[in-house]
This record gives C-alpha cells, sequence and structure tokens, in this order.
C-alpha cells in the first residue's frame, strides 16, 4: 500500500470540492473493496476523501412514486428496508445474496455498483492487465477464464462486473445521481452508467473525475414475482458464476438482467419482449453474438436454464 | 521403553479420563483470542521490526538484476534481504526448492527478498518498491502433456513406486467384467486459517524462531542446515498453531527469512506470508491424473485390480502417493500398482492431509461405484464382498484390526440405505435431483517414537513437556488425559507444555500419528514417574495404585503433594517400536455416506447430510476426534465440489491464489454431519491402542459425494471438482 492522506467531509459539496484540491483522490465509502485494492496497490491514490458520513444515507419516496436511495445507504440496511422489501423484493434479494452480513453492514449503494472486477489477474500486478495497467495485455485471454465475461467484452478484457445489487437495479431500470466538482447534478440511467471494455478496459463508468454518486432511484414499483437466482460453486460467500434477475408479472411478461456475463449487469429489452415466449427465446435474445472461451462456454446453457427455472418458479 | 509385543492390561485401561469426551483445555484461550500466535508474540522480546516477502514474478529463469535503492530508501526500511546479500545459504532436507531464489528461480512467488521496516505498512510498501529484472525460461506446466516423460521415482517414506501381484494382465484381460477408467484431481491448498508466519530473534550465535510449524525436531534441524549453523543454536517455539494440513510439516520462508532479516537489521523481526502469496511460495497437494483398472467375476468378486497415478513435482521433488490404499484395500488375487512422476515447473508439492490417500480413494472409490453398477450390486455389498482381512499382497500378514464391513454395515443401517432405488436420476424433490452415495475410507496408521518429561512438583502437579504440536486437534487435551490416567489426578492437576524444541522430542503432528505416538510417549515417561515416585516412598513399585491424586500401596497412603515434598521429582522417557507394524497391517477405516442435492436446472450441488463411520482403535477424546472428523468431512466435500488451484499454464502458476479464488465450503455448504466411532481397541499400535483419525475422516469423502452426485443425476464425472459446468451438458432438458 502506498502511503496516502486522509480527510472526512460531512456534505457531498465539501466532497466534490476537496476533490477538486486534490485531483487524482479517490472517495472512500465502506471501504471494503477499495482498501483491498489499495493493499495490493491495484490502486494507489495519493488521497482519500471519507465520504461515508455526508448525509446521503436515507430511504426515501420520489415525486413519481418510485425511490431515492441515499448513496451511502448500507447493503444490510437496504436488505433489510420494508419498502424496498416489499416493492422492490428483487433488490433485497440480491444484496443478503451477495458477500457476508459483516461486509454488507460496511458496503454503501455507490460502493456496490462501483466495486471492480474479480478477475484474478486484475488482483496480480505480477500479470499483464489492461484493466489495471493499460497497454500491458490481458493474462485471462488465453488463461484461466471460467468466470470471465461472454457478452459485451473486447479483445482487451473480458472481465464481468461483480455485483449482485446493480443486476437488481438494472431489472428495475434504476438511474443514478450525480454531482461533480462544478456544483452541476445529473441524473444517469443505469443502462449508460457503465461502460464497454473496448480498447479502454479501465475505464469502468460514464462518471468523470470527481463526480459523487449522491443516490440511486427506482421507478414506481412494478408488482410482479422477483427472483433473484445466483448460481455459484459454493452455496454462500461466493461471487456469481451467472446470475439471473426478473420480475415476471402474471401474464408471463417482465424484466431480466443477467449477471456475470458482461462488464455490467446485462439487460437487452429485446430480451424482455422474448421472455413470454420463455427462457430459450430470451436468452438468445439477451446473448445474442456471445463470444466464449473453452472455460466459459458453460455460462451460455446456464443462463438459459437458470432463467428457464426461473420463470417455472414464477409461474409457481 | 520399548513397545514390541501387544499391549496386555495398564492404567490406561481403566479409561476413567481416557476416553471420555473432554473439552479441550486450551479451549478458553481459542474462545477468547488469547492463545498466543506465532506473530501475535509481542511479549516475548522487544523491538520487534516487520519483514515483508517479495516473491517472484516469474515461475522460471533467473534474475538478471534487483534493484534495491529506492526500496531502501523508503521510509521505515531498516534492511533488505536477498540470496546475493545471505550467502551461502543452504537447503533443508524437507525442502525441495530454495526458500530464498536467486538468480535462478524455482517457480512462481519463490521469495527473492525480504524487506524488512519499522512498521508492516512501511515494510510492504517498500516491498513493492524492489525492482527485478528477470529473463524467463521455457517451463513445464501441464501434468496432462507431461505423462510421456514421466518416470518411475524413488520410494517415498518406504512406499515403492510399483507393486505388483499375481498376474494382472492376464486376469484383467480375461475378467468378465471389466472397468478401465481415468481419474483426475486438481492441485489443492490447505488454506488453512493461520498464515506461515515467524518471529526471529538472536542472541549472538543463537537463533530464536517463535513460529507456526507441525513437526519441531525437522524443523529446527532444517533452520540450522539452511543457515549453515548448528541445530543446538536453533531454538523453535511453536505452542498454538492455527491449522496445519501439513502445510507447515515443514520450515518455510517466513522463518528463515525473518532469520536473515532479524540478522541483517539486528534486532528481532517478524514476518508472516500474506494469503496471495501462501499458495504459490509454500507447499500444495499436486494433482494427479489415475487410470484404474478392474476386473471382476459377474457374481462381483474382484479378480484384478490396477491403479495407475502420475502427479508432477519440482526436480528432486516426490510423487502423490495415490496408490498406497489399493495395495490393501480390496481382495483380488491379481494386482499391479505403479506411480509415476513428471518434472513440472509449478510450486513445490508436498503432503496435504493424508496425503496419497485423500486423492487416490477419490478415484478408487468412483471406480468401485461404477463396478458395482456394472455388476448390478448394491455399492454397500460389493465392497462387503471384497473384504479381506490379510495383505493383499503379504497374504501372511493380517491387519492388526479391519472393521471396514462393520463400518459400512452399521454405517448403511444408520443412513437408511436400504430405501434407495438403485437406478439413477429417479429421485426428485422440487426442482432437485436427489441422491445417495458412499465410499469406503482407508488411512494407514503409523506410530512414530516420541519422548517426553514428566514433573510432579511440590504441589502434585503433574507438568508433561514435549515437542509435541496442537495443530488445533486437540494435542493439549489427550496429552493431559493420558498423564491424569496414568498418575490418578483430575485433568486440572496437569499441565501441558508443548511445541518448543528445548523439550524431548516427539513424533509431532503429520500423518494422522500425533495422538498415539505421543500419547504413547507420554504413556512411558508418566510410567517412569509412577516409578520414580514409589522409589522415593521406599516402596515395591509393581502393585502401586496411582488415584484420587495419591498413590496407594498396601495399607499405605501417600498424597502424590506430599511425595514429591522434598523437591520436584522428574522423568522422561522415550517410546520407541518394534516390528509389531511389519508383523501386523495396522490401518484405519471407516464409510462415509452422503446425500446430495442438484439442482435440475442449473447443476448446482448442494450436500443434504453426511455420516461417516470410523474403526481407529480406542478414541481417547470422542469430543476432539469427532471434531477432526467433521472438520476432514468438510475437507473432503471442498475437495468434491469446489476445491481447485487453477494452473495457468502459460505463466505458470496458481491463478486463483486468495481465499475469493480458492473456495472453500462455508457453513451453508454443510448442513448436517454424523459421526460414529466403533468401539475398538487395537493392542499392536502402543499402550494406547489407539490409532488416529485426523486424516482418515477425509480418505473417500470425495468419492462419495461424487457417487451420489451420479446418483441423483446419472452423469459421472471423474475430473475433481465435481462443478456444475460438468453435468450442464447431460442434465434433462429444462422448458
Ligand atoms: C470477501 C468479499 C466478498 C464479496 N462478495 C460479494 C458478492 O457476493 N456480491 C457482491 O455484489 N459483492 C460482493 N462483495 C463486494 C462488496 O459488495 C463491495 O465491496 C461493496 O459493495 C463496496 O462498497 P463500499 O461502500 O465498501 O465501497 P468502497 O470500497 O468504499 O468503494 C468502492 C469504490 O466506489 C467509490 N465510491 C464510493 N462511494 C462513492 C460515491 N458516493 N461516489 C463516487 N464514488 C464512490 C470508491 O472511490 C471506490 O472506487 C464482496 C466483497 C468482499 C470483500
Ligand atoms: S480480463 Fe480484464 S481485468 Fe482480467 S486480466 Fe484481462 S484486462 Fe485485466
Amino acid at each position: 500500500m502506498k502511503s496516502f492522506t486522509y480527510e472526512r467531509v460531512d456534505t457531498p459539496a465539501a466532497a466534490t470540492a476537496a476533490f477538486a484540491r486534490t485531483p487524482g483522490a479517490r472517495f472512500i465509502a465502506g471501504g471494503t473493496n477499495l482498501l483491498d485494492l489499495m493493499k495490493l496497490e491495484i490502486e494507489t491514490p495519493g488521497h482519500l476523501i471519507d465520504v461515508s458520513r455526508i448525509g446521503l444515507d436515507r430511504i426515501e419516496p420520489t415525486s413519481d412514486g418510485g425511490i431515492r436511495i441515499g448513496a451511502m445507504v448500507r447493503n444490510t440496511d437496504l436488505a433489510a428496508d420494508a419498502q424496498i422489501r416489499r416493492d422492490y423484493g428483487l433488490v433485497s434479494r440480491a444484496l443478503v445474496a451477495g458477500a457476508s452480513g459483516q461486509l454488507r453492514n460496511k458496503a454503501t449503494t455507490a460502493g456496490n455498483l462501483l466495486q471492480r472486477t474479480r478477475c484474478p489477474y486484475f488482483y496480480d500486478t505480477n500479470q499483464p492487465c489492461n484493466k489495471r495497467k493499460p497497454g500491458s495485455g490481458c493474462a485471462a485471454i488465453g488463461g484461466f477464464s471460467r468466470i470471465h465475461a461472454i457478452v459485451g467484452a473486447s479483445d482487451a478484457c473480458i472481465a464481468t462486473h461483480p455485483s449482485d445489487m446493480a443486476v437488481a437495479m438494472q431489472a428495475l431500470d434504476a438511474a443514478v445521481e450525480t454531482i461533480d466538482t462544478a456544483g452541476k447534478t445529473r441524473r444517469i440511467a443505469l443502462a449508460d452508467f457503465y461502460r464497454a471494455p473496448a480498447n479502454t478496459p479501465h475505464l469502468e463508468t460514464v462518471l468523470a473525475p470527481g463526480e459523487l454518486i449522491t443516490a440511486v432511484t427506482l421507478p414506481k414499483p412494478v408488482g410482479g414475482t422477483h427472483i433473484y437466482h445466483k448460481v455459484r460453486d459454493r452455496a454462500s460467500y461466493a461471487f456469481a458464476l451467472i446470475s439471473v434477475g426478473a420480475v415476471v408479472q402474471r401474464d408471463g411478461r417482465g424484466h431480466v438482467a443477467i449477471g456475470g456475463v458482461g462488464y455490467k449487469p446485462w439487460r437487452i429489452k429485446a430480451a424482455d419482449a422474448e421472455l413470454p415466449r420463455g427462457a430459450k427465446a430470451a436468452t438468445a435474445a439477451l446473448l445474442a453474438g456471445a463470444k466464449t472461451t473453452h472455460e466459459n462456454a458453460y455460462k451460455l446453457p446456464l443462463v438459459e436454464r437458470t432463467l428457464a427455472s426461473v420463470l417455472a418458479q414464477a409461474k409457481g | 521403553m520399548k513397545f514390541d509385543t501387544p499391549a496386555t492390561n495398564n492404567p490406561i485401561d481403566q479409561l476413567k479420563v481416557v476416553g471420555k469426551p473432554t473439552n479441550r483445555i486450551d479451549g478458553p484461550l481459542k474462545t477468547t483470542g488469547t492463545a498466543p500466535y506465532a506473530y501475535e508474540r509481542h511479549d516475548v522480546v522487544p523491538n520487534q521490526a516487520y519483514g515483508y516477502v517479495v516473491g517472484s514474478a516469474i515461475a522460471k529463469g533467473k534474475i538478471d538484476s534487483i534493484d534495491l535503492k529506492e526500496a531502501k530508501a523508503a521510509p521505515g526500511v531498516l534492511a533488505v534481504v536477498t540470496a546475493a546479500s545471505a550467502e551461502m545459504l543452504g537447503k533443508g532436507d524437507f525442502n525441495t526448492a530454495k526458500l530464498l531464489g536467486g538468480p535462478e528461480i524455482q517457480h512462481y512467488h519463490q521469495a527473492i527478498a525480504l524487506v524488512v521496516a519499522e512498521s508492516f505498512e512501511q515494510a510492504r510498501a517498500a516491498a513493492a518498491l524492489v525492482r527485478v529484472q528477470y529473463t524467463r525460461a521455457k517451463g513445464n506446466f501441464d501434468l496432462a502433456t507431461s505423462l510421456d516423460g514421466a518416470v518411475k521415482p524413488p520410494a517415498v517414506f518406504g512406499t515403492e513406486p510399483d507393486s505388483r501381484f499375481g498376474d494382472f494382465d492376464a486376469a484383467f484381460a480375461s475378467a468378465p467384467v471389466k472397468l478401465d477408467a481415468r481419474y483426475t484431481t486438481p492441485d489443492h491448498s490447505h488454506a488453512m486459517m493461520e498464515p506461515h508466519a515467524s518471529i526471529a530473534s538472536w542472541d549472538g550465535d543463537r537463533l530464536t524462531l517463535w513460529t507456526s510449524n507441525q513437526m519441531i525436531a525437522w524443523s529446527a534441524g532444517d533452520v540450522a542446515k539452511t543457515l549453515g549453523i548448528a541445530k543446538d543454536k536453533v531454538r523453535l517455539v511453536s505452542p498454538y498453531i492455527g491449522g496445519g494440513f501439513g502445510g507447515k510439516l515443514f520450515v518455510r520462508s517466513d522463518a528463515i527469512l525473518a532469520a536473515l532479516g532479524a540478522k541483517a537489521a539486528g534486532r528481532p523481526v517478524k514476518v508472516a506470508l500474506p494469503r496471495p502469496l501462501m499458495i504459490n511460495n509454500t507447499t500444495h497437494r499436486p494433482a494427479t491424473i489415475q487410470r484404474i483398472r478392474l476386473g471382476a467375476t459377474t457374481d462381483g468378486k474382484l479378480t484384478a485390480i490396477g491403479h495407475e497415478s502420475w502427479s508432477g513435482d519440482l526436480k528432486g521433488g516426490g510423487p502423490e502417493t495415490a496408490v498406497g490404499q489399493t495395495r490393501l484395500l480390496y481382495a483380488a488375487p491379481n494386482r499391479m500398482t505403479a506411480m509415476r512422476l513428471a518434472v513440472l515447473d509449478l510450486p513445490e508439492g508436498n503432503a496435504m492431509r493424508a496425503p496419497g490417500e485423500a486423492p487416490g480413494l477419490m478415484a478408487l472409490e468412483i471406480a468401485i461405484d461404477e463396478m458395482a453398477e456394472k455388476l448390478g450390486m448394491d455399492p454397500v455389498a460389493f465392497r462387503v464382498l471384497n473384504d479381506t482381512q490379510v495383505d493383499p499382497e503379504k497374504p501372511e500378514r493380517p491387519f492388526s484390526q479391519r472393521r471396514l464391513n462393520e463400518c459400512l454395515s452399521i454405517g448403511a443401517e444408520k443412513f437408511g440405505w436400504k430405501d434407495r432405488n438403485p437406478k439413477p436420476g429417479l429421485a426428485r424433490d422440487g426442482r432437485w435431483l436427489v441422491g445417495t452415495g458412499v465410499a469406503a475410507a482407508f488411512r494407514n496408521n503409523i506410530n512414530e517414537k516420541s519422548a517426553a518429561r514428566v514433573r510432579l512438583d511440590r504441589n502434585g502437579l503433574v507438568i508433561v513437556e514435549t515437542d509435541m504440536t496442537d495443530i488445533g486437534t486437540g494435542s493439549y487435551t489427550i496429552i493431559a488425559q493420558t498423564a491424569a490416567e496414568m498418575l490418578g489426578v483430575p485433568l486440572t492437576q496437569v499441565e501441558v507444555r508443548l511445541g518448543d524444541s528445548l523439550f524431548p522430542v516427539s513424533a509431532g503432528s503429520g500423518g494422522q500419528w500425533g495422538a498415539n505416538s505421543s500419547t504413547a510417549g507420554v504413556y512411558a515417561a508418566c510410567a517412569q514417574l509412577r516409578t520414580a515416585i514409589v522409589e522415593k516412598l521406599g516402596l515395591d513399585p509393581a502393585d502401586a495404585v496411582f488415584e484420587k491424586g495419591r498413590v496407594r500401596l498396601g495399607g499405605k497412603s501417600v498424597a502424590l503433594a506430599k511425595a514429591a515434598g522434598g523437591g520436584e521429582i522428574v522423568a522422561e522417557d522415550l517410546m520407541e517400536y518394534g516390528d509389531l507394524a511389519q508383523r501386523f497391517q495396522q490401518s484405519t477405516f471407516g464409510a462415509h455416506f452422503v446425500e446430495a442435492a442438484v439442482d435440475a436446472a442449473t447443476g448446482e450441488i448442494r450436500i443434504r447430510r453426511m455420516l461417516a463411520v470410523c474403526a481407529a482403535g480406542r478414541i481417547l477424546n470422542p469430543k476432539a476426534a469427532r471434531s477432526q472428523v467433521i472438520g476432514a468431512m468438510t475437507m473432503g466435500a471442498g475437495a468434491a465440489l469446489m476445491e481447485e488451484l487453477a494452473v495457468d499454464k502459460r505463466f505458470g502458476f496458481f491463478v486463483n491464489h486468495d481465499l475469493a479464488g480458492y473456495e472453500v465450503p462455508v457453513h451453508a455448504d454443510i448442513p448436517s454431519q454424523e459421526v460414529i466411532f466403533l468401539d475398538e481397541v487395537d493392542p499392536t499400535t502402543s499402550p494406547m491402542k489407539a490409532k488416529g483419525v485426523g486424516e482418515l475422516g477425509i480418505c473417500g469423502v470425495a468419492a462419495a459425494v461424487a457417487n451420489a452426485v451420479y446418483h441423483a443425476t446419472g452423469i459421472r464425472v471423474r475430473n475433481y471438482p465435481v462443478t456444475l459446468d460438468k453435468l450442464l451438458d447431460k442434465l434433462p432438458d429444462v422448458a
């Protein structure tokens, strides 16, 4: 770990102002991802701005009947919130399928969206990795790639985004609210939030330097049956090989997002339209153009089969 | 004391303390976090500095240059050690690769430097500033493509690489029912909780290492040899060990580098291996490729058993002895086994819990299941039918005790085996396909000579000193139980001191020999102490009775405290062994039963319940023994379902080198476990009449799981771990 300086701020404006003073700084929330990466010198910020106590810890209704989740709401609190459980059960289920109780107590909504990949080569600074060190190559291509992406990847990077919560939010049409260093706020659909790796896998989101996430919003509840099926080798405390987050209505229509297959939770509107026709049709739309390695080709049938199981469960 | 005739009645047989389910005497320390593990020995010596290990970034080749300028100039740095500065470093007898590499690099993450600084953070930050230029050499990292070059290795601990009996080729060729199948087991990591860690302190030319090590005498010797100093100048202290599983049988780089760092910095230095370094820097259980051929008559009698195993290791290393159990487990008049060893440039392989048997049974016990199915026989009945009471390769040699059939039948009864539909793939519970599997467990018993010193102090307290280690197994407690039984005192009147090279040399912890061997050593010392006490009282030792803190003889009864009133009474002895282990085949047996469910859609596998029935001689502490077995069953479940070091065959290293990537079971994976011990004593093993269970517990577990998955799905997976990607294309269609 490189030595760094640290400050704690108490408002969002103070956070972005602190960043403007110290470019190259990082915000730290729960620290459950950032600190691990710093210990391994995968991230080496010279300054940390602690945003964990800037307010933004409330869950409140929005004017259009939806809900606004403060960026600093802890994963545990979000999963346990009565309204979330009632109207956005998918979020709650996805959260409790992730990490462990201790980690969820620390982890925040914003931090969860911004957690970085679990590609093992990314974690080993001796290995080439374009995401960690642009231009150095990608060790996962041609290497151990069982957990890697099958859609949206590039020749520069085949990493997946590991978040469970983000899969649920993607299925529920979430949007991210931010404030930048100039004090300007904006709203970004989660669907547009993550950047495809292309030739720049180290750039993962559309956030500008110093742009702070203040909240995640979810639109009006859509009802339906909410199912999150996380598939993994061990029963708990493991990242998803793939996951399916689905909201299915009685008539068979619904929304679906897939985790563990791409650089972001994978949602294709055309696939939603296919849902009433079943898992095969929906998966064909979801994973059109998929590119697999010898080690992760199993994800193609796995997505289809898991989705089929989820749809069957939704029928009850 | 020499143990060369089967034990007769002795004070242990009173079973007032021994054999009773007993809480660990070190339990309160463990549960309150106050057991002093090596890295936390802040109390033992002041002014400790921190060392951080730099591991090689390449798997094979050489270091062209190391630039230490930046590292040395970094804040807090006190010293940097490299192979160049640590001249003339030797290599321990138990190590294959050097613990401090350079200029030649033998494997990935081989230690090449230690940075010592005032704080851990400073040492770690400066370690990242060590600039190394390498030239890579081409290495061999793929076992599967190395089989042709594999050679017959030398014998390992007396186990010959090959064996032949009868005429295997002819018998197999003519057998009416045959199986010829290939199985693979991957590299495994011990993944124990406590990392390898040491604090080193020099006093002139004397070195003290507070460390975490299973084998004190071996390791004190290897430290001395590596550093080129006399063995009597080295003291190793290792009273508490947070798991070892064979990964701490040997000296590793933490100890050697702490010693070198302390010398260079002129003050005590502590070093722990960070998790990502443990996997490639230390040892692992090597992967195997195994071919098993079985021939049987149509009524289920095995006529031919052939088992070949290939594994790899660094040059100078040894094979994974995966065929050992096959020489002893089932009867058949025609047999062959063979081990071949390939040179691989991966990190060095070595012992991990039940080396040999664990991966060997992973294959053999699937093969037996497959053969039973070919024969249309129940897998329990097939095993029972092919039992042998003698060493099949030396029929004149009986087993000292062999109750495998009882383990199988009692287990079948308890588990409800008879309700099982023999046809696979038929039982369903909602979206789950449900199946059951069985496997035999087998692990040899080993006796190692072991010494102890016992003191009776003026307060009547019995103090036992031996360099035996407690790796979480419960050694403290069974040793206290042994001394309490021998001297007729309550457990609270015994104090056990372990893991210090100043104490008499014990068997140490490995090969499941620790429990029987170390307590036998304590038995011998206690027998001496009894004699010394009685002689001190001027009595004839033969008929003395030690009970309730007193020694009684005829009408006379003296409190032990009083006997030692004139000064502490001390006795020391060593238990050695004659040829009983040659005359009798001493082994431990068990049967594992597993119920597993497989998600019909996703192929996710979840164990539902596990049962082990073990026959392993006298169980000294049923509570600790049960813990050993359920822990081993858990480890076996990991081997079955998730544990695999992923080899990068281009760069030559284990990629998933942390506990996020190398998955071991969590609580949710293990819903229900039951253990039954058969009531058994084995008078041929020692006066304790005990054997070991710590390794028996893992043997066969993975195959029982794999067999249950087969029974649930009808899909036979022969390549471990059994993961969902290996099932998916054969699972029933989903709508
Ligand atoms: C052992 C382990 C197991 C795990 N298992 C799972 C799992 O199964 N499923 C899963 O989904 N996750 C899992 N996680 C990941 C966990 O969910 C994340 O670490 C956590 O959500 C990150 O939140 P945090 O608040 O701690 O983020 P931090 O570590 O504080 O920050 C993460 C990133 O977000 C940035 N950031 C934080 N807040 C803001 C903000 N308001 N605006 C802009 N940038 C911000 C930081 O600069 C940093 O780059 C696991 C983690 C661990 C350590
Ligand atoms: S997949 Fe991406 S993160 Fe992994 S090694 Fe390649 S570039 Fe790095």
